[in-house]
């Protein structure tokens, strides 16, 4: 039973393919993670995990709404009460879209220590529908007729303001002064004047102060300040954000409701401030078309991109704004603009050079919006030695000119067109499936926070960052500061473009630069092409 | 005849040998690779039984499938470039083929994720499963692999 050397060579050819098959995959797996996380050492960048607050305890807090129409059913959802409308109609859509997972994730959505006990809004029907979705045998829910009544009640804790702009800074300012909590949607004022008024309310007031730019909860914004404040994107010079929406509720003609009227309307409450026009449910549903309640794309989107972006690098307030843009895509009788291009310029601010000390200073942000498309334009950071594309997810390339990479790019270690970081916290599969692939796929944010369970809500994390800050004292991601700056440069875009001319911020004295002859509020507040062309009402 | 024999006999060898290699390689990258998971790929499934494989990516589940579908390439892998026992190698990547063909079935009206050129119902993964059935039909073992000991150990002692 001898085997001959040609017995051997057929029985055991096998052998050294296995051998050389298994050196290779074995190197170039090795090899790959080594220079991947080279990479990452050489980043160090922390992927943040979701915000661990201090539990809600105690009696619940008794909350109070105020404005229950489209952001203020989804506050009200965020903090656990959805109407049956809402569900009903989202177990119909994920009947139609099984990828519709937002009843199911509202559901798996961990409860919040609080007691609807009021509601406050000028229509009828959205108080009813409130009242009947919401109120039970052991808590009735009282409807109260006007925000003061609600905040001098003694009964509520805290309110929820989700109201046309002009509304936020009394009610606000009603509720600090009587040291009840306030979460109030953005923008956080509706003039310059206001804004001081409302930051001094809220510094002397006890009761906690929230403005509702939810983002800051987002993991990937953490995330971003962290890369930043490591000095891997080098000095940014420029920012680019956008608002790119093609649709009519994009465009803020939201529906009117059929059981409008003066009947179901409380007209005179809801015009407050604004010039005494007759009863208009155009004016009512759609209110964000004009100045007089809204402040239009400088108001509604701007600021979310100037906070999140503020959250990210605390800029501040820029020096100088010029803005200019039309009404280019709905002219439909709306006074505010609906394309508008706003640079924000910072000319003393640095995220760090790697270049000679001295050389790189100042950034502009470019804020870039259209209501007439919707090609989604990223928001991009651009630094000398790193791009960064920051949305929910956060993907870095280096730049090829980077002084910082110069070494690795000569060797190959990177390549400008390949990215060096990427985390997706909300992500759950299709990047899964990338990291498979991608050599420097960073995924530990990824599989957290979905091993964890469910997919988190961010107004739902902010509110509840409020209530915890309520209990149990420390503060809030968007308080009162942040909230000024929000509120001032939005203001400051709206003028520029009021006016067409640069508006400027003097930093020590905290106030606009004076322009001769100019109130800055009558003009925010101005209403032109106020008359309403009835035929292109949709 | 014989001659055709031998040319056939080559052949399949050497498709044998390919395949073996492709699922070792497989197989050896995703065993150096801890940060390697199926959770995407499951994840995304589509078809008709995506209900199947996300089913398996919950968290008592993923690691056991993982680890199983690492041995179960490795195991085709060394049947096949050895050649011993390839039958029972030809079977287990025949069925690693199958789920990896269903979780991702290029059938019309499916989005294809991630995938290399156009398909229509017929893929790679469906032609590779094809080859192992050959494989498992023709086992060329003892024509060029360890069996040829064993087969001639065997035949040794009948003598």
């Amino acid at each position: 039973m001898k085997w001959t050397r040609r017995d051997l060579l057929i029985g055991l050819g096998g052998l050294p393919i296995l051998g050389a098959v298994w050196w290779a995959g074995a190197a170039s797996s090795v090899g790959s993670r080594k220079k991947r996380s080279e990479i990452l050492e050489q980043l160090n960048i922390k992927p943040s995990l979701p915000p661990a607050v201090p539990g809600i305890g105690g009696e619940p807090v008794r909350i109070g709404v105020i404005g229950f129409g489209i952001r203020g059913e989804q506050l009200t959802r965020a903090l656990g009460f959805a109407t049956d409308e809402w569900k009903e109609e989202m177990r119909l859509a994920a009947e139609e879209d099984p990828n519709n997972k937002r009843l199911e994730d509202f559901e798996s959505q961990e409860p919040l220590n609080v007691k609807l006990v009021g509601i406050c809004d000028v229509f009828d029907v959205r108080a009813e529908k409130f009242i009947n979705s919401f109120s039970t045998d052991d808590n009735k829910i009282k409807r109260y007729l006007t925000y003061k009544e609600m905040i001098q009640s003694g009964d509520v804790d805290a309110v929820v303001i989700a109201t046309p702009d002009h509304w936020h800074a009394p009610m606000s300012i009603e509720a600090l002064n009587n040291n009840v909590h306030v979460y109030v949607e953005k923008p956080m004022t509706h003039t310059v004047g206001e804004t001081y008024t409302l930051r001094e309310a809220a510094e002397k007031s006890d009761a906690v102060f929230a403005v509702g730019h939810q983002h800051r909860q987002t993991l990937s914004f953490s995330t971003a300040r962290d890369i930043v404040e490591k000095g891997t994107l080098g000095h940014v010079s420029l920012i680019q954000t956008n608002t790119n929406r093609n649709d009519d509720n994009g465009a803020w003609n939201y529906d009117i409701h059929e059981k409008a009227s003066p009947e179901t309307i409380d007209w005179e409450q809801f015009l407050g401030s604004a010039p005494k026009v007759p009863f208009n449910k155009n004016h009512f549903f759609r209110w964000r078309k004009w100045w007089a309640y809204g402040s239009g794309l400088s108001g509604d989107l701007l600021t979310h991109d100037y906070d999140r972006l503020n959250c990210v690098l605390n800029m501040g307030i820029p020096a100088s704004v010029s803005a200019s843009g039309g009404i280019y895509t709905h002219n439909d009788g709306r006074n505010v603009p609906d394309v508008i291009q706003v640079n924000m310029e910072f000319p003393d601010f640095s995220t760090g050079s790697s270049q000679t000390r001295g050389k790189e200073k100042g950034m502009t942000f470019c804020y870039s919006a259209t209501l007439g498309n919707g090609f989604n334009r990223p928001t991009i950071l651009m630094g000398h030695d790193a791009t960064m594309e920051l949305g929910n997810r956060l993907t870095v390339w280096p730049d090829g000119a980077s002084t910082r990479y110069a070494d690795m790019l000569e060797a190959e270690k990177m390549l400008p067109n390949v990215p060096i970081y990427q985390y997706d916290p909300a992500a759950t599969s299709t990047d899964a499936v990338s990291s498979a692939t991608s050599q420097y796929f960073a995924d530990k944010g990824l599989m957290w926070t979905y091993i964890d369970g469910v997919r988190v809500d961010s107004t739902f994390l902010h509110m509840r960052e409020w209530l915890s800050v309520i209990k149990n004292g420390g503060k809030v991601s968007c308080g009162i500061k942040e909230g000024f700056d929000e509120a001032i440069s939005a203001h400051m875009a709206g003028l520029s473009w009021k006016l067409g001319r640069k508006i400027e911020w003097d930093a020590p004295s905290q106030t606009l630069k004076p322009i001769e002859g100019i109130d800055f509020d009558q003009v925010l507040l101005a209403n032109e092409n106020w008359n309403i062309q009835p035929e292109m009402v949709g | 005849m014989n001659l055709n024999q031998n040319k056939l006999k080559a052949s399949v060898t050497l498709l044998r040998i390919f395949i073996g290699w492709h699922f070792l390689f497989e197989g050896v990258v995703k065993m150096y690779n801890p940060e390697w998971t199926s959770f995407g790929y499951l994840a995304t499934a589509q078809g008709p039984f995506d209900w199947f494989f996300t089913m398996l990516i919950g968290d008592a589940t993923i690691g056991w499938v993982d680890t199983l579908n690492i041995i179960a390439l490795m195991l085709v892998g060394f049947t096949f470039t050895l050649g011993i026992f390839e039958r029972v190698g030809a079977i287990v990547g025949a069925g690693l083929l199958a789920m990896y063909f269903l979780a991702h079935p290029p059938f019309p009206g499916l989005t294809q994720m991630n995938v290399e050129g156009s398909y229509w119902i017929v893929n790679k993964n469906l032609i590779e499963l094809v080859a192992c059935i050959v494989i498992y039909q023709l086992p060329t073992g003892s024509y060029f692999g360890l069996d040829h000991l064993r087969k001639n150990k065997l035949k040794t002692q009948e003598q």
